[in-house]
């Protein structure tokens, strides 16, 4: 029979306002098991805790029920605290009367019933508990990085520099992510380049860093501590060791009307290429579906101008297998497809073009060579028109519903940066909001308006309109005037919303790790836990886990660094003690609970088996203790109910149920 | 009927939530008859908002919408202003107890500024 004590919190007034604690307390003393009940203020404090430990000590409990706030919060808190009392931490529970019961109910009467009920559950739980040791797992102490982009070469810079080897994946042919096709960056306004390439070439040299670029993760496996990943490295046809980087090939290739990716599609590029001229690795990757030689079997020429010989079409793609104790996701972003916008004319116009897209135009290795130029005729521009906010902000279905966070900045920065070159070029901008919290962010916008002469327009443009002499008409509102506004613009620049890279979704189910419905990576918590992902052992860097500029990105790629160093510093980690067993007797050999289980804990082993006195040779399942995460996934596919989780047995479950509707 | 009242009707009677606004002003930017309005399409979901209907259903704006539906097609927030002016529409109509359309009222209603996609419209509405 067990000694349970039952510790109600009123954490402040968060459950007190409305939970009657005192009654919680009066009404479980009389549950089976229960030896004692009191109330207190905050139970997680130290004097709280003391409680516990003195009420342990003095009533010779060995269980405890902590009515209080999520175990997310504090379960591991009052574990601790069980601990120093002496009682194995498994043999507390968590009634969770705050985020389940007074944060959600207004009624006093009803949240004090909900709250013995949830009570009374917990109770019925550890009146069946029994004590469990937690074992132990050993740490590669090795990390990966999946993409390179900004976020992803600081995170795997930091942890290279704790003294951790790092592998980077980047599926691009160089690393350098969206910053490395910007022109300036807000606020400052140095060049992209400047402060990028440094930083790659920082990678690239460091010791502890090795680079799989034109790479993908392709399958992982394992837990926190011990994840074994598999990388297709696409085949480049080119050898790495013996390419000097010279750029013959893609000079002397024939084939240079192939859509430069990084140009946005701006400009063409050959189909032996690489992305620009400071790409890290400088080894360029022939892309098969241009490529002469792929296609016809004519050509070849690369290989034959090739003085290192270093040209090989008959690469295959290779695997890698290795294995890490963290992965840090920064897979970033990219720029939302405008299909769905076709009031601003932009699949009708070449005039009519993205944010990102100017960039590479106002680029000098751009396909304008840094000349601002419409891209239908060559001429200069003389009336620009940019529109905030498209695809952002959006419930229409059309567009994302939140606000992509960089654009009124980077907007500014485009608008200044015309007006400061080409003094004639008129700019407007229509906005809804202009939104620049930061350090000099909005000193950096009055700027655009005060000292540049940027025409900020409040209101939003409703279609843009190509004329047959090639102008703009743009028809917007201004809404302080309460006038609409007919303008012919040369150019229209639209500062579309920005999204997680699609491939994200991949990547996110082979970890694992929770993505939300707008496909950015979930955090553990949205304040306390901000770089971690809810999956042990997955960190989050940049973009992908929602929008930000580059020195966010970069303060956070530092902070992912941080925690996964925390990880691989540590030589073992406790495991999970709540894992699935099985009960020989039971248990059939029918392989269903192997084909569900998400870790490969499961695995067979023929044995002989005494059924009440009728020896028998079977085939029964073994859990691996240290692969199992205990998700239970095996105990419900078990069909004779052999599979049972330790701590959260079936037994137990359904006692917590009887007890809730008792 | 208080001015409440009249708002939660509009609110009712149109299906939309004029909170949902933020004031982008695309359907103003989008509206063909801009210029001839006296409340402009962005404004209807503020006067809606702020309960202000005496000014709404006497607007210009009631014969002036040509129910194209272009803000509606175009707002970001899925608010649908015109249905708004449709309401207001309609909260004249039933004052006045005329809650059904027939074609043969149609001729002594017409008059040269009344659009053609009015009447395409009301009789959406009103011909049940
Ligand atoms: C038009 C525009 C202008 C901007 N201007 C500024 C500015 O002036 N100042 C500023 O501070 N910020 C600016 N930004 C924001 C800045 O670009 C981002 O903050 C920054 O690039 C984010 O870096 P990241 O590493 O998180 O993402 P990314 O740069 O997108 O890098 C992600 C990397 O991961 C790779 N990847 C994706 N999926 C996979 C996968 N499955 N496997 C392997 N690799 C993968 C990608 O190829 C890429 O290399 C601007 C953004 C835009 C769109
Ligand atoms: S593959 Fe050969 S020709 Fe091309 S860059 Fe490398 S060394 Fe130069
Ligand atoms: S609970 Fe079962 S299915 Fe889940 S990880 Fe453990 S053994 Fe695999
Ligand atoms: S439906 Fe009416 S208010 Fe809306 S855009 Fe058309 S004319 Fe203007
Ligand atoms: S377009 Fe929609 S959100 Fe924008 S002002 Fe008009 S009603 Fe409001």
């Amino acid at each position: 029979m067990q000694r349970i004590g039952v510790f109600v919190c009123h954490c402040g007034s968060n459950i007190a306002a409305t939970v009657d604690v005192k009654k919680v307390v009066e009404m479980v003393k009389t549950e089976p098991g229960v030896i004692h009940a009191e109330d207190y203020q905050y139970m997680c404090s130290e004097a709280g805790q003391a409680k516990i430990i003195e009420a342990v000590k003095e009533h010779k409990l060995n269980g405890l029920v902590v009515c209080s706030c999520s175990p997310r919060m504090h379960e591991a808190t009052f574990r601790k605290c069980a601990e120093r009392a002496g009682i194995n931490p498994y043999m507390v529970e968590i009634a969770n009367i705050r985020e389940h019961c007074s944060w959600i109910h207004k009624d006093m009467d009803e949240a004090t019933e909900k709250a013995v009920i949830l009570a009374r559950a917990a109770i019925a739980k550890v009146n069946l508990n029994a004590p469990l040791q937690a074992g132990e797992s050993g740490v590669v102490k090795r990390a990966l990085v999946i993409g390179g982009g900004i976020a992803g070469i600081q995170t795997a810079l930091d942890i290279a520099d704790a003294g951790f080897p790092v592998d980077i994946v980047e599926k691009e042919p160089s690393i350098g992510g969206r910053m490395s096709q910007l022109d300036k960056t807000f606020p400052t306004l140095d060049c992209s380049a400047c402060i990028l390439t440094p930083k790659m070439v920082e990678a690239a040299a460091h010791p502890n860093i090795t680079i799989h670029t034109y790479s993908e993760v392709e399958n992982v496996s394992g837990f926190v501590g011990n994840f074994t990943v598999e990388i297709r490295k696409k085949a480049r046809s080119i050898d790495m060791d013996k390419c000097t980087g010279c750029g013959l090939c893609q000079e002397k290739c024939p084939m240079k009307k192939t859509p430069s990716e990084f140009n946005r599609g701006l400009g063409n590029r050959s189909a032996i290429y690489t992305p620009f001229a400071q790409a890290i690795p400088n080894v360029p990757v022939i892309d098969r579906n241009a490529c002469l030689k792929f296609k016809t079997g004519k050509c070849g020429i690369c290989s034959t101008v090739c003085a290192a010989g270093a040209i090989d079409y008959t690469q295959v793609d290779t695997m890698v297998t290795e294995k890490y104790g963290a992965i840090v996701v920064a897979t970033g972003f990219d720029m939302i497809k405008l299909d769905k916008y076709d009031e601003y004319a932009y699949s009708q116009s070449k005039d009519v073009i993205t944010s990102l897209e100017l960039e590479r135009v106002m680029n000098a290795a751009g396909p304008t060579k840094g000349h601002l130029e419409r891209l239908s005729d060559g001429k200069a521009p003389k009336e620009i028109v940019f529109i905030q906010c498209v695809g952002s902000r959006c419930a229409d279905g059309r567009g994302k519903g939140y606000c992509s966070k960089i654009c009124c900045m980077y907007t500014a920065k485009h608008a200044m940066l015309i007006r400061d070159k080409y003094p004639d070029v008129n700019v407007t901008v229509f906005y809804i909001d202009v939104r620049t919290p930061g350090k000099n962010f909005d000193e950096f916008y009055r700027r655009a308006v005060e000292n540049y002469g940027v025409n900020y327009v409040k209101g939003q443009v409703g279609k843009v309109i190509p004329q047959p002499d090639g102008k703009l008409l743009v028809q917007g509102v201004d809404l302080i005037d309460n006038k609409q506004i007919l303008k012919e613009a040369d150019m229209v620049v639209l500062a579309a919303a920005i999204e997680p890279n699609p491939d994200v979704r991949k990547i996110a189910t082979m970890l694992t790790a929770s993505i939300d419905n707008d496909n950015f990576l979930t955090e553990a918590h949205a304040k306390l836990r901000p770089v971690e992902s809810p999956t042990a052992g997955i960190f989050l860097s940049g973009v992908c886990q929602g929008p930000k500029d580059i020195p966010e990105t970069v303060a956070q790629a530092g902070a992912a660094a941080v925690k996964a160093i925390g990880l691989l510093a540590k030589d073992k980690l406790m495991t999970n003690p709540c894992t699935a067993k099985s009960d020989e007797l039971l248990c059939n050999g029918c392989s269903k609970c192997a084909n569900v289980c998400p870790y490969g804990a499961i695995s067979y082993e023929v044995k002989e088996i005494n059924d009440h006195g009728i020896r028998e040779t079977r085939r029964v399942a073994q859990v691996n203790n240290a692969l199992c995460q205990g998700c239970g996934a095996c105990t419900v596919a078990c069909p004779s109910g052999a599979m049972d989780l330790q701590g959260f047995s079936n037994r137990q479950i359904i006692a917590e149920v009887d007890a809730i509707c008792r | 009927m208080s001015t409440v009242n009249k708002a939660e009707l509009i609110k009712e009677i149109s299906g939309v939530n004029p909170l949902k606004c933020m004031k982008c002003g695309k359907c103003s930017a989008s509206c063909p008859s801009f210029n001839e309005m006296d409340i402009k399409p962005h404004q209807f979901v503020s006067y809606v908002v702020n309960g202000d209907i005496e000014a709404l259903v006497n607007s210009a704006s009631l014969t002036k919408c040509l129910s194209c539906f272009a803000c509606i097609e175009r707002c970001p927030r899925d608010v649908k202003p015109a249905k708004l002016i449709d309401a207001a529409r309609q909260l004249v109509i039933r004052q006045k107890g005329e809650t059904m359309l027939s074609p043969n009222e149609i001729p002594e209603l017409l008059d040269p500024e009344t659009p053609q996609q009015l009447l395409v419209s009301a009789f959406r509405r009103y011909r049940r």
